[in-house]
């Protein structure tokens, strides 16, 4: 059944056994195509079709998963104002689609790199709740140890590259990682991921020739926000069409706030990139808070817009009217979901804040490599040995 | 041993340079600093341990042996083994080449690296043996590429990211300080960045301001990564080898105008420590800290101070972050002086940071304070006078010494 996103809710009379059902048709695995609710815009390329095959389970992983991720951004704004996070902390509530729709189109052998908004990402990747508060508290049991925080969030088996503070470093690297991939012979791709402002730099068009000139599985992915920082787009870029920018590498403009549109971006692209070679997708998505914890986020744009975005484009919104006109659940069952994850995340929250800090010794593991022997000694060092192997 | 192209300078040489092989019998002829003296003959053959015939006045510390040169003579070069002499770009060819002929992971990038052969010749023919895949010419985008090299080594393959000048890759300072560097430590371990960067800098003869660049000075805070700079044909062999089979990410400093020195290295497989520094002359009255280049001026020097009675201990310290203290340290011990000629700006240069180490941790055994020779704090001037004299050479080393000995 093709549904569009403005059909209004349809009444769920409430049925004896309701329960029961609904959580047969959650492990049910029968497809369900969805239409995306605005068509893609194409550079270069042919775009893909509207319809997205998915399936009922598929729709309330969606719908958990977006809603876990918000809940943890949430959680982390608290903790942040109550200084248990402190430096730098990106939050990525609004843009949750373009992480569940980019895994969902991919497995665990393609890479993502993104930028310093990772947290999302990291938990599409297989990340738990509880690695993501003790890095984001700079405990023991982080996934980088405590010693990487919000902006270095890794997890190497599952082939996410991080979290990287400098903006517009990652590009390159990800580019470097579809040359390994093509080296090596996989038959994987690398999402390189980016925001508007990060557009403009330099190595970024570095990258992307070479990318297309060694025909490297690299996909550039700009998340437009449509603010970098405090400048907005119009202000930073005399073009915005970022999707154009890569001009003989063809491009692909995705309403990012629709999960199914951007996996069908994503599908769509792994293709093309395994085929023909490098392409850019632009994702036309929002951020509801500032652009970090430190930033409000209402001195460059007006609360009206963020509270229009949210009431229009929602994702997690856009899944659960989608959600409650298949019958797959009720607004009970989903209200109850949502106070699951809430609990889950507050559990995380607690196991987190009881893990210790890192040993002192830490501060000096991890410098090198221990290859050939470098021995380093703490701050009262008397004499420094170089051992020799 | 290797020979040396530099001529400029009050200090001549008095012993002329010669091949390890020759056996010839060489006079040298009385000139310059040999102050009061008058037709005195230095005879050395080429069997150097054995011969010891020279007029009296000359004095010489060491009873025990002439040192006709100045270099150290690897024992392993005066018996009948099999080496083999090359040049140093060529040293480093064939480490490269045996490296990736070892291991498939390694893959050289670089700007020219792949159908030009190199802008040194270090890579020449190793882009028809191994493939557009494995040398990869890139366009002129260094951050870009380094970048790639980072992020491929990431996943595990070892890249060999070639500067065609160092000084370009001031422009990919930011890929190299916060990801070569860093990523190992802000993942908890998870990468590694097995990368070598490499390339010539230093200063050439003429090649203008931007084209001398030393980038040591500035790459030395960075955490996480490992400097070696090389200075012979074995040690460039041996660096290069150990850089890439490293697990750490090294940069690797060449220096244009060593390119063409020629020395007999063995055939065998053999590695350089990386961490390790070398001794090149051991002495009794001075420790002289060096690296590249300077290591030349230093050994012309050595000779004058031979000459003059001083017994210098001339230690190339190779490795340029982590300092090599144990030995340096063993030295300082020894000769109580130490005087560190570099090739590095003044300010916060190599010799900067090692008279700190050394400070902190030998102070006790100091008779002098350290002295550093450094090049001037000056982009260096195209002038061929001018650029002389921004860089340290032998006379001043000479003088430095007899400051430092009083």
């Amino acid at each position: 059944m093709a549904l569009s996103r403005l059909t209004s809710r349809s009444n769920i009379i409430t049925r004896p056994f309701s329960a029961a059902f609904s959580r047969l048709l959650s492990t049910d695995t029968t497809p369900i195509t969805i239409e995306t609710s605005l068509p893609f815009t194409a550079h270069l390329c042919d775009p893909p079709s509207r319809s997205v095959e998915s399936s009922s389970q598929e729709l309330l992983d969606f719908f958990r998963t977006m809603a876990l991720m918000r809940r943890m951004e949430i959680a982390a704004d608290s903790l942040y104002k109550a200084k248990l996070i402190r430096g730098f902390c990106h939050l990525y509530d609004g843009q949750e689609a373009v992480a569940i729709g980019m895994e969902a189109a991919i497995t665990k052998k393609d890479a993502i790199i993104t930028a310093y908004r990772d947290h999302c990402i990291f938990l599409g990747r297989g990340g738990s709740l509880y690695e993501i508060f003790s890095e984001l508290m700079g405990r023991q049991a982080g996934c980088s140890k405590g010693k990487g925080g919000s902006m270095h969030f890794y997890k190497k088996e599952s082939s996410f590259y991080g979290g990287h503070g400098i903006v517009g470093a990652q590009v390159p690297l990800g580019c470097g990682i579809a040359f390994a991939q093509k080296y090596n012979k996989e038959e994987a791709v690398t999402f390189a991921l980016y925001g508007d402002g990060a557009a403009n730099q330099g190595q970024l068009f570095e990258a992307l020739n070479i990318s297309a000139l060694w025909d490297l599985p690299a996909i550039l992915v700009c998340e437009n926000n449509h603010y970098g920082m405090g400048t907005a787009e119009w202000r930073a870029s005399k073009s915005s069409s970022y999707y154009k920018r890569g001009d003989y590498v063809p491009g692909l403009k995705v309403d990012g706030m629709d999960a199914f549109a951007v996996k069908q971006a994503c599908k769509f692209a792994k293709q093309h990139a395994l085929e023909k070679g490098p392409i850019i997708l632009e994702m036309d998505t929002y951020r509801y808070h500032g652009h970090s914890m430190s930033d409000p986020g209402s001195t460059y744009r007006t609360r009206d817009e963020i509270s229009g975005v949210r009431q229009e484009r929602d994702p997690i919104e856009r899944i659960k009217k989608l959600v409650l006109s298949h019958d797959l659940a009720t607004e009970k069952e989903l209200k109850d979901m949502e106070k699951e994850i809430r609990k889950e995340v507050d559990d995380a929250i607690a196991k987190a804040k009881d893990c210790p800090m890192p040993e002192p010794s830490e501060l000096f593991t991890n410098v090198y490599v221990k290859g050939y022997g470098t021995e380093s000694f703490g701050p009262d060092r008397k004499e420094v040995k170089a051992s020799l192997p | 041993m290797s020979s040396i192209i530099h001529g400029a300078g009050a200090a001549t040489t008095t012993l002329s340079t010669f091949n390890s092989i020759d056996s010839k019998i060489l006079v040298a002829p009385s000139r310059t600093n040999l102050s009061v003296r008058s037709q005195r003959y230095i005879v050395a053959g080429s069997d150097a341990s054995k011969k010891k015939n020279f007029v009296s006045g000359l004095r010489v510390r060491h009873s025990q042996k002439l040192i006709p040169n100045a270099v150290a003579t690897k024992e392993a070069d005066t018996s009948a083994s099999t080496g083999h002499e090359l040049l140093l770009f060529e040293a480093l060819q064939e480490g490269l080449e045996e490296e990736m002929d070892r291991d498939p992971h390694v893959c050289v990038m670089g700007e020219d690296v792949g159908h030009y052969g190199g802008s040194y010749k270090v890579t020449k023919g190793l882009a028809d043996k191994f493939g557009d895949l494995r040398v990869l010419d890139t366009p002129i985008c260094e951050n870009a590429f380094t970048g790639m090299g980072i992020g491929a080594a990431m996943t595990g393959l070892r890249p060999v990211i070639e500067g065609m000048n160092m000084g370009f890759l001031l422009l990919a300072f930011n890929q190299i300080s916060n990801n070569c560097g860093m990523l190992h430590y802000t993942s908890g371990g998870q990468f590694t960045i097995p990368v070598v960067i490499r390339g010539p800098g230093g200063v050439g003869r003429q090649l203008g301001a931007e084209h001398s660049q030393r980038l040591e000075s500035y790459f030395q805070s960075i955490p996480g990564i490992q400097m070696v700079a090389c200075s012979t044909p074995y040690n460039a062999k041996g660096l290069m080898k150990a850089a890439i089979r490293s697990e750490n990410p090294v940069i690797l400093f060449e220096h244009v105008l060593l390119y063409n020195l020629k020395e007999k290295i063995p055939d065998e497989d053999y590695i350089c420590n990386l961490e390790e520094a070398e001794m090149v002359r051991p002495g009794e009255h001075i420790t002289i800290l060096t690296y590249s280049r300077m290591r030349y001026h230093v050994m012309q020097a050595a000779k004058t101070l031979v000459n003059k009675g001083y017994d210098p201990e001339v230690i190339d310290i190779r490795s340029l972050k982590p300092f090599d203290l144990h030995t340096i340290g063993n030295s300082v011990k020894k000769t109580h002086r130490v005087l560190i000629v570099e090739e590095c700006m003044r300010t916060g240069g190599i010799g900067a940071s090692l008279t700190a180490a050394i400070n902190e941790n030998f102070h006790d055994y100091l008779d002098s304070p350290v002295m550093c020779l450094s090049s001037q704090d000056v982009p260096t001037p195209y002038a061929g006078t001018l650029e002389e004299w921004t860089v340290v050479q032998p006379a001043q080393i000479v003088t430095a010494v007899e400051q430092l000995c009083q």
